[in-house]
């Protein structure tokens, strides 16, 4: 049991397609504008991460130069690609070659089939923000039929994609519903969130990690109601740089109150819930008991 | 006519040599444009006017650099006449001589016509210097300016230099500064706020523009860039996240529009809170509760604030009639 709470994730792609800065950002704070700075990574870099407690992510940032490129499939394929649980291929939009990457891609895959062949396969078609912005969903759609041919070939038919940059929300909603994937007990905190949300008569309600400020699940109704699609991903980045902002203060937040109808506060060590209400004359210290009480059931 | 009404609105004149960062910095201050995106900038070719309005209305002028040295004309008699300040951008990473000599002879001019200018200097882009040679080219600047000004026989003109890049928050201070200096009811806005500090445990206070984050005033304890950059970013968290569940219904509804505020409690203690007060600006406090209970010291804040707000608009109220007496006293 233990074994399965710890998460094997290869993060792979060729040179320069964005894969540690993805990780610097997500799991280590860094802004995008730092991400200049990072070299290129020598081998494979390890991070051990613990997310929601229980679980621990290994993620494995391989260097995507082609000398360590060839060593992965040759004498390391066997370390590298054994139990593996995800492997996130990172896709340059603005790459010269792409029949190499493709076929780097079908190197990986290979070894998966042997080696972990429950792996979960997703790709992020990174660095949109290159290509007009007319452009990218046909660029998008057009990579995905190729990249979703070509797994299915390697016996992994449900290959999902998500189009990312570091410059905006995307790279938030991709990593989010990448994580997600790996969460054991979702169907319960939905559940919980859902009943949460009637007792407090919100609009909405969202969970989301606290360290990474990644998307756990929402408690969202198709009720009609005309909110932004992002929504989740801009209150991601915006919570984020808001922690970073505090963190000035030598301190982290703990809860955030606007204008009474928005509330974040910390539910567990690990989750901090977003809750909107739909009106805001009900009084605060009822609401912060709710909040107290609820935080039992997502221990 | 002309000369009054623009007397109405402080003007702020921009000028500085080509290249020297004067558009990047009117986008970033007013436009919230990416730092990173300034690099694209043409160049500046005509005058151009930045209509700005919080407390008071301010209008900043850019002039284009290209002018190769400044030929004092009718038109520009007028102009500085009608200016509150005068901003010189300096490119610190630059050759600064040439730009030294420039402002000596804009100064000549302007403190002719209009001897009351607040002049200003800006050593620009210093995001790229260390912090020794930051300190070294700011006290280089200084004293070549001295002599330029004394061999022109101007060695009483009052000089400010600030130290700027469009990266960090060094801009908004400085300009938070200049803007001040234009305001003339800062006096009173200061001691208000100097109360209203005193009496709720407030460590720091500012008056921020929402759009602009300029801080139109704060309390007189000593500012702190850190905690400034705090209260300024949560101005955006706030801002960005009201937005973000705007009910569109109630935007459509008349009645008054209800007042944004926020509080956030960190986990050593601070809150930081925010509260909108009138004319597109906020309230942002940093409050330190130490050993008292957070609510009750909330509540002693908002009742506080309630006063301050009703304080700002019989101060806004009694200013909007100020310029019109003048005036008649004058004719």
């Amino acid at each position: 049991m233990s074994s399965n709470n710890r998460k094997k994730l290869l993060l792979m792609g060729r040179s320069g397609s964005g894969k540690s800065s993805m990780r610097s950002i997500i799991f280590s704070n860094y802004s995008a504008f730092d991400t200049r700075r990072l070299g290129a990574t020598i081998d494979v870099e390890h991070s051990h991460l613990r997310f929601l407690g229980n679980m621990t992510l290994n993620l494995w940032d391989c260097g995507g130069q082609d000398v360590f490129m060839e060593n992965y499939f040759s004498q390391q394929k066997d370390h590298i690609f054994q139990m593996v649980q995800v492997l996130i291929h990172v896709f340059d939009v603005e790459s010269q070659e792409v029949i190499k990457d493709i076929e780097i891609f079908t190197k990986a895959l290979n070894q998966l089939k042997k080696y972990s062949p429950d792996a979960k396969i997703f790709v992020l078609l990174h660095k949109m923000d290159l290509v007009q912005r007319d452009k990218r969903q046909e660029l998008f759609q057009i990579m995905m039929s190729k990249l979703q041919e070509t797994s299915a070939a390697y016996g992994f038919p449900s290959l999902v994609g998500f189009p990312t940059s570091i410059w905006d929300e995307s790279l938030y909603k991709a990593w989010s519903q990448i994580i997600c994937s790996l969460i054991p007990n979702m169907a319960t905190y939905q559940s919980n969130l859902k009943k949460l949300k009637s007792v407090m008569n919100a609009r909405e309600i969202i969970l989301f990690e606290r360290a990474t400020f990644l998307v756990i699940c929402s408690s969202n109704t198709a009720s009609g109601e005309l909110l932004d699609p992002k929504r989740f991903e801009k209150i991601s980045n915006i919570m984020k740089n808001f922690k970073q902002s505090s963190m000035k203060l030598k301190s982290s937040f703990k809860t955030l109150v606007l204008d009474n109808t928005i509330f974040v506060s910390e539910l567990s060590p690990n989750m901090m819930c977003f809750i909107v209400l739909n009106k805001s004359d009900s009084p605060q210290e009822l609401i912060l008991e709710n909040i107290k009480k609820v935080k039992v059931h997502f221990q | 006519m002309n000369a009054e009404e623009s007397n109405s609105k402080a003007t702020i004149l921009l000028m500085g040599l080509r290249r020297g960062g004067k558009s990047s910095i009117c986008k970033v201050v007013f436009h919230n444009m990416q730092p990173l995106d300034t690099l694209y900038l043409e160049s500046t070719s005509n005058p151009t006017m930045e209509h700005f309005s919080t407390l008071i209305d301010l209008a900043v002028m850019e002039l284009p650099g290209q002018l190769n040295y400044f030929e004092p004309n009718y038109d520009s008699e007028r102009l500085f006449k009608s200016v509150g300040a005068l901003v010189y951008v300096i490119d610190s990473q630059d050759e600064y001589m040439n730009a030294l000599t420039n402002f000596a002879i804009i100064v000549e001019y302007a403190y002719k016509v209009n001897p009351d200018i607040n002049i200003e200097v800006l050593i620009h882009k210093v995001d790229g210097l260390s912090e020794d040679f930051k300190v070294e080219t700011q006290r280089d600047i200084m004293q070549r300016t001295g002599e330029e000004l004394l061999e022109l026989g101007l060695d009483g003109v009052q000089v400010s230099f600030y130290l700027t890049s469009i990266f960090d928050h060094s801009i908004y201070e400085a300009f938070s500064r200049i803007v001040q200096k234009l305001i003339p009811e800062l006096p009173f806005l200061e001691n208000m706020l100097d109360n209203l500090v005193q009496h709720s445990k407030i460590e720091k206070c500012f008056l921020f523009d929402i759009n602009s984050k300029i801080y139109v005033s704060t309390d007189s304890s000593p500012v702190d860039i850190v905690t400034y950059e705090t209260c300024a970013e949560f101005v955006d968290v706030t801002i960005d996240l009201h937005d973000l569940y705007k009910i569109q219904s109630d935007a459509d509804e008349m009645g008054p529009q209800r007042e944004v505020k926020s509080v956030s409690a960190l986990n050593n203690g601070v809150v930081i809170y925010l509260r909108q007060m009138i004319r597109g600006l906020a309230l942002v406090a940093l409050i330190r509760p130490d050993d008292t209970d957070v609510e009750s010291c909330l509540t002693v804040v908002d009742y506080n604030v309630d006063i301050f707000k009703r304080g700002l608009e019989q101060v806004w109220a009694h200013a909007r009639i100020m310029p019109a007496e003048v005036e008649g006293n004058k004719t």
